[in-house]
């Protein structure tokens, strides 16, 4: 993880109070004082550090953490939303009634495509874009605060937006594609059409944030690497596979762990990109994530506990995805 | 995470034989960008841009506009009355107003409680800061989507629907401001200055006050915009717990014009522009601080 840097030694409580040899009465007193200032020193050595952190992990635990164990509590209960703090305990039948269900899987898929077809392409061309910045440009502050405006939008304002521009009769997207002569796509109801359109939501508004955070990776890697990599006369392909890209490795991890947790929560896009305005994502189902799926279930179907059990298994899955980045970090870390 | 520098691999045996000094020499972040970066930047650029101007020229027609082909390229003459309308239908006047005032507290919070456990984590030693500092990491894993149902069982006993303060209290969680303030008060805090403001006898929330704070002021000032961005697009959260006639957030209100019963196309873009707009004047303003403040949490994050 982080450089460490170590406290350098803290000055000893005779560094505020130092102690002196006890002599008269006048004397006593001033080191009673002393002793009094240097126990409140001590004490405020000790404890303050907990003091200091104590609030964000009180936050944590009450609107974190407890939540997150409530809702495994919570899935082996059958919770309504009309009703949600009557709890019935029913074990796992939450978990055996999603998984019989087609849609729970069908939803599980849907999330992995999306999060292939939005995050891959996200953090290829995020990676192509901070290549480029990195060279000296004329009014390269321009490009980069105008790629961020994406991640300035919401998800509600970029969905609604896509929506039009992916419709069917009149939409840019199809009239665009109709000029090269491509036939006019139903973005909708189809099902790649849909994840695809979905996707691109989700890489126009992440794909400048992610090259920033390249760029800021690539500037720091030392100029003279390049220079010797140059000297030994690696062309500028080559420089980027064999200097850039090894610099690069934690941080496209982290862009990568980041960009999959993100990719296994989306609901926002799937929910409103959808004409009929309901929780299915699509008639079919054909882009319903497993947010979105948690959604449906907790608040159109109204079963909270049934939503719990979702919850629940998406943070399962997550904590596998965390056991995978953990072990590649640590391969990467071996090895480099 | 911290970019470590790995050292180069041996370039391929067939290129060390070249012993001319080719023009990549000067290769990296000294190389000029040629025609064709700059035709992939504008054409990038273009594609970030272009859905929000298009937001903009869909606002400014009407209905009957948007429903033909092609579609329009410019501006028409309704926008605006259209934003007019959009601003009543949506309640976007006290959804401004609210979500402000979430973002707002927010921001502040999060600020003031990551800076002074990050100056704990950072430059403070005690019993278990490892291992509580891997807590606020792994924290930073877990999505907080997966908490909303007894959150929402917790608002619903309390009554708190449709009132701000359920949208507030669970965003002051943020283990991400905790770990950048902790990675920025590494380096930008030398210890010589908290050893002096010890020496003078100063308790250590005297230090936080007069020494952590002002050295911590820019990385406090990237952190609330931030947070503020963040919070201001919140959707999922809001959108349970509160409503779009109740007391909507932006997010909610625009949400809601998109899902409501409005026909008309041209009313739900200027919804969509009106929750953009504040966001995206922030960022013309402040643009280059906060493309400085990702970037720099990006390299000690």
């Amino acid at each position: 993880m982080a450089t460490r840097h170590d406290t350098a030694a803290l000055p000893s409580k005779g560094g505020a109070a130092p102690g002196r040899p006890p002599g008269g009465s006048a004397k006593d007193q001033d080191e009673r004082r002393r002793a009094r200032l240097s126990r409140r020193w001590q004490r405020d050595m000790r404890w303050s550090p907990y003091a200091f952190v104590a609030p964000f992990f009180l936050l944590f635990l009450a609107f974190g953490l407890f939540p997150l164990i409530y809702t495994g509590w919570a899935s082996l209960h059958q919770v309504e939303l009309t009703a949600p703090t009557d709890m019935n305990w029913v074990g796992l039948r939450n978990y055996t009634r999603i998984f019989d269900d087609d849609f729970f899987w069908n939803a599980a898929k849907n999330t992995l495509t999306i999060g292939i077809i939005s995050t891959v392409p996200q953090l290829l061309m995020a990676m192509g874009i901070a290549h480029i910045l990195n060279y000296k440009l004329r009014a390269s502050t321009f490009y980069r605060v105008a790629m961020l405006a994406p991640y300035a939008t919401s998800i509600a304002a970029a969905s609604l937006v896509f929506v039009l521009l992916f419709g069917r009769d009149y939409g840019m997207i199809n009239w665009a594609l109709d000029f090269v002569g491509i036939d006019p796509v139903d973005w909708q109801g189809e099902k790649w059409p849909s994840q695809i359109a979905v996707s691109t939501i989700i890489i126009w508004r992440w794909t400048g944030y992610n090259a920033l955070i390249y760029l800021a990776a690539m500037q720091a890697i030392p100029q003279d690497l390049y220079e010797s990599a140059a000297l030994d006369g690696a062309s500028r392909w080559q420089q980027f596979l064999h200097v850039t890209l090894p610099s690069l490795r934690p941080t496209i991890l982290f862009t990568a762990v980041v960009s999959t947790i993100g990719a296994s929560q989306v609901f926002g896009e799937p929910l409103l990109f959808d004409a009929n305005k309901g929780a299915s994502g699509g008639a079919e189902h054909q882009f319903q994530t497993l947010g979105l799926y948690l959604y449906e279930q907790g608040w159109v179907n109204q079963h909270l506990g049934r939503a719990s059990a979702i919850a629940w298994t998406m943070f399962l899955i997550l904590i596998v995805i965390g056991i995978i980045n953990y072990v590649i970090s640590r391969r990467l870390r071996a090895s480099s | 995470m911290t970019t470590t520098v790995t050292p180069p691999e041996t370039p391929p045996a067939k290129a060390q034989k070249r012993s001319r000094l080719p023009k990549s020499a000067r290769a990296g972040g000294t190389l000029h960008g040629g025609p064709i970066a700059y035709t992939i930047l504008v054409l990038f650029t273009i594609g970030s841009l272009f859905p929000l101007v298009w937001t903009a020229i869909a606002a400014s027609r009407d209905n009957q506009r948007l429903a033909q082909t092609p579609p329009p390229f410019w501006f028409g003459s309704n926008l605006f009355k259209n934003l007019e309308i959009a601003w009543k239908d949506a309640n976007l006047g006290e959804a401004f107003l609210n979500t402000t005032i979430v973002a707002g507290i927010s921001a502040v919070t999060i600020v003031t409680l990551s800076t002074i456990a990050g100056f704990a984590f950072a430059k403070l030693r005690f019993k278990g800061r490892n291992a509580l500092m891997l807590i606020v990491i792994g924290t930073m894993m877990v999505p907080p989507q997966l908490s909303v149902i007894p959150l929402y069982m917790m608002v619903a006993k309390l009554d708190w629907t449709d009132q701000l303060q359920a949208v507030i209290f669970p965003s002051l969680v943020s283990a991400f401001g905790v770990f950048f303030m902790r990675q920025y008060l590494i380096q930008a805090l030398p210890d010589e200055i908290i050893e002096a403001a010890r020496v003078d006898g100063a308790s250590s929330w005297r230090v936080v006050w007069h020494v952590v704070f002002p050295a911590a002021r820019p990385a406090m000032a990237v952190l609330g915009m931030l947070m503020f961005v963040q919070t201001w697009n919140d959707f999922l959260w809001p959108f349970l717990v509160l409503t779009q006639t109740g007391n909507p957030t932006v997010q909610v209100a625009v949400a809601g014009l998109g899902r409501g019963y409005t026909p008309d196309q041209s009313l739900i873009m200027a919804g969509a522009l009106l929750g953009t707009l504040p966001l995206l004047l922030v960022f013309a303003i402040f643009g280059k601080q906060i493309v400085g403040g990702i970037m720099q949490g990006a390299v000690k994050g």
